[in-house]
């Protein structure tokens, strides 16, 4: 034992520090069900640590409204840890808010400046209806990935580790793509309400790798016509990629445009049968 | 075209999961209701889908960019006096004679821009009403945009004033002239006459303003819509969106000042 050792008893004092805090005003989108009339509330929020997530400031600020007797905000949440993929908002316009490559949970206080003003209001697109407050349903996404997201595989036996060998830079793309966590930031940041980031990147992490090409090219256009059937169109404007808190880039969709053309192309005696 | 798509490509859809799912659909994120259509033959079939759409865009784009920039390089030739100019004119007429008749060449290529402008304004109007209902209820804060730019943002008003200029532009310098003297087959007197009036060049400036506008956004997005995109080359497709914007604005723009400024007059 030498003296240089930290006294427990102050690390202790440290963590409880509440260190710098804020004082905020929050501009909530308040909607009491899917077809009530939406409004803006404000509310204060004063003396929120920065080291508070986004998340937790907003329990703070439910705490007291519960405790006031105001019904509390309504807002997705989970993992709150940046991979599950249900936290949501558009904070000051933007979706996930003003941090790059992060989710909501994700985001701390201290991104924030005494005295400000934070408008939060929900992902906003047709195919994410509110359900109340901030809450959106996003089950559209999960029809895009029902549509074609999956493989087939022979099933029996396990097969041996490594016996489909994959490229280095392959599995790497491949697993880029696959980080995308279906939060729909991108949907929420599109001008257009476009889900094609989203789309491009389930079918990049199967299209790209061995296992995924048998399928490759009627999954891509499965999938692209279901996400048509709920979305806007691409226009290229790289919102998406700015807002997603995976940073999927936007090489994936010129790659999906590009199976889409040859898959209308190669399908095409399939599609004169079955329109 | 629906949801759970009759294009099933043989996987698990259907059963119990997807009842409750359309029990769900009913309720919220029902699919947005588009036209049901018969099947047709692929061209059209994929031109009915929005990625479809983007690619006669796109290239519907590329033919009007080469037709802009030719055109362009063309009316340089007005630098170099009314002989040259209006013996250029003849030689678009005269375009692969004797291979064709005279005039044909010409009109092939007015068939194809013609094509190309009414394709690409059809699919331009298309995926907005597509855009549109995909949010029928919009942000009620001010949207912060962190890529967007403004050539993006604004592509269909600029296309809209491309368009419209277009048209005045034709009925001033190739159909009927518009009050200033108009001398048919003296393309040189015409310019000159027209582009003399202040507010119409300021009008001509504008309108090359806009079309600058929409293809820096245009001829970078075009890459996207393509599939164009490999490491190799894809740090020049913005250089190559602003110098092909810049190329045109500034040959454009060149004319209605070289006849303000005297330089080109009859
Ligand atoms: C000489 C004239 C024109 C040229 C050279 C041109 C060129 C282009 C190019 C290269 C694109 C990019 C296509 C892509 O993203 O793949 C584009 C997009 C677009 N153009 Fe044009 N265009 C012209 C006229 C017009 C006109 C007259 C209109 C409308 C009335 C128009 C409306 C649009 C719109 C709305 C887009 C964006 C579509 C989207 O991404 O959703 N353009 N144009
Ligand atoms: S692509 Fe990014 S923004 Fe879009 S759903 Fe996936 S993780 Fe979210
Ligand atoms: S709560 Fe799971 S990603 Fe934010």
């Amino acid at each position: 034992m030498t003296v240089t050792d930290p006294d427990p008893r102050e690390a202790t004092a440290a963590r409880t520090d509440p260190g710098r805090t804020l004082d905020v005003t929050l501009k909530v989108w308040r909607q009491a069900g899917p077809d009530a009339e939406g409004h803006f509330a404000t509310y204060e929020a004063p003396g929120i640590s920065e080291d508070m997530s986004f998340l937790e400031m907003l329990d703070v600020v439910n705490e007291r409204l519960a405790d006031e007797g105001v019904e509390p905000i309504s807002f997705d949440h989970d993992c709150r840890e940046g991979i599950c993929g249900t936290c949501s908002l558009m904070i000051n316009g933007q979706a996930h808010g003003p941090e790059r490559g992060t989710a909501t949970c994700q985001l701390h206080m201290r991104t924030f400046s005494d005295g400000d003003t934070i408008v939060i209001e929900p992902f906003r697109a047709t195919a994410f209806p509110i359900i109340k407050d901030l809450m959106v349903d996003r089950a559209a996404f999960d029809r895009i990935v029902e549509a074609g997201g999956y493989i087939t595989v022979a099933a029996g036996s396990a097969p041996d580790a490594n016996l489909i060998p994959v490229p280095k830079v392959v599995a790497d793309a491949a697993m880029d793509a696959a980080a995308c966590i279906a939060c729909g930031a991108c949907v929420a940041a599109c001008p257009n309400s476009a889900a094609n980031l989203f789309t491009a990147a389930k079918a990049a992490h199967l299209n790209l790798l061995p296992q995924g090409q048998s399928q490759r090219y009627q999954r891509t256009e499965t999938m692209v016509d279901t996400m048509e059937d709920f979305f806007g169109s691409c226009t290229n404007h790289g919102e998406c990629e700015a807002a997603c808190p995976k940073e999927i880039s936007i090489d994936f969709i010129a790659t999906m445009n590009k199976d889409y053309l040859r898959a209308k192309l190669k399908n095409r005696r399939y599609l004169s049968r079955n329109g | 075209m629906t949801a759970t798509s009759t294009r099933d490509v043989g996987g698990p859809t259907g059963g119990e999961g997807a009842d409750q799912a359309s029990a769900l659909n009913d309720r919220y994120g029902a699919p947005i209701k588009r036209k049901q259509r018969r099947p047709a033959p692929w061209p059209v079939e994929l031109y009915r889908s929005g990625l479809g759409k983007k690619y006669v865009m796109a290239i519907t784009g590329i033919a009007l960019m080469g037709f802009v920039f030719a055109h362009m390089v063309g009316n340089l030739k007005m630098f170099l006096g009314p002989a040259s100019f209006n013996e250029y004119g003849e030689f678009l007429r005269e375009l692969l004679v004797p291979i064709l008749p005279h005039h044909v060449a010409l009109w092939l290529m007015r068939i194809g821009l013609i094509v190309a402008f009414v394709l690409h304004i059809h699919a331009s109007y298309a995926l907005t009403r597509m855009n549109r209902q995909a949010r029928t209820v919009r942000y009620q804060s001010r949207q912060d945009y962190a890529a967007a730019t403004y050539a993006s943002r604004t592509m269909r008003w600029s296309g809209v004033i491309v368009g419209l200029f277009l048209v005045w532009h034709l009925f001033d310098l190739s159909w009927t002239g518009t009050g200033a003297p108009f001398y048919r087959g003296d393309p040189y007197t015409n310019t000159d006459n027209s582009l003399s009036r202040i507010p119409v060049a300021v009008l001509y400036i504008v309108a090359n303003l806009a079309l600058g506008l929409h293809l820096f956004h245009g001829s970078w997005s075009l890459f996207q819509s393509m599939g164009w995109n490999n490491p190799r080359f894809n740090r020049w497709r913005r250089n190559f969106a602003w110098t092909f914007a810049a190329i045109i604005v500034i040959g454009n723009v060149s004319f209605p000042i070289a006849v303000l400024a005297g330089v080109v007059d009859v």
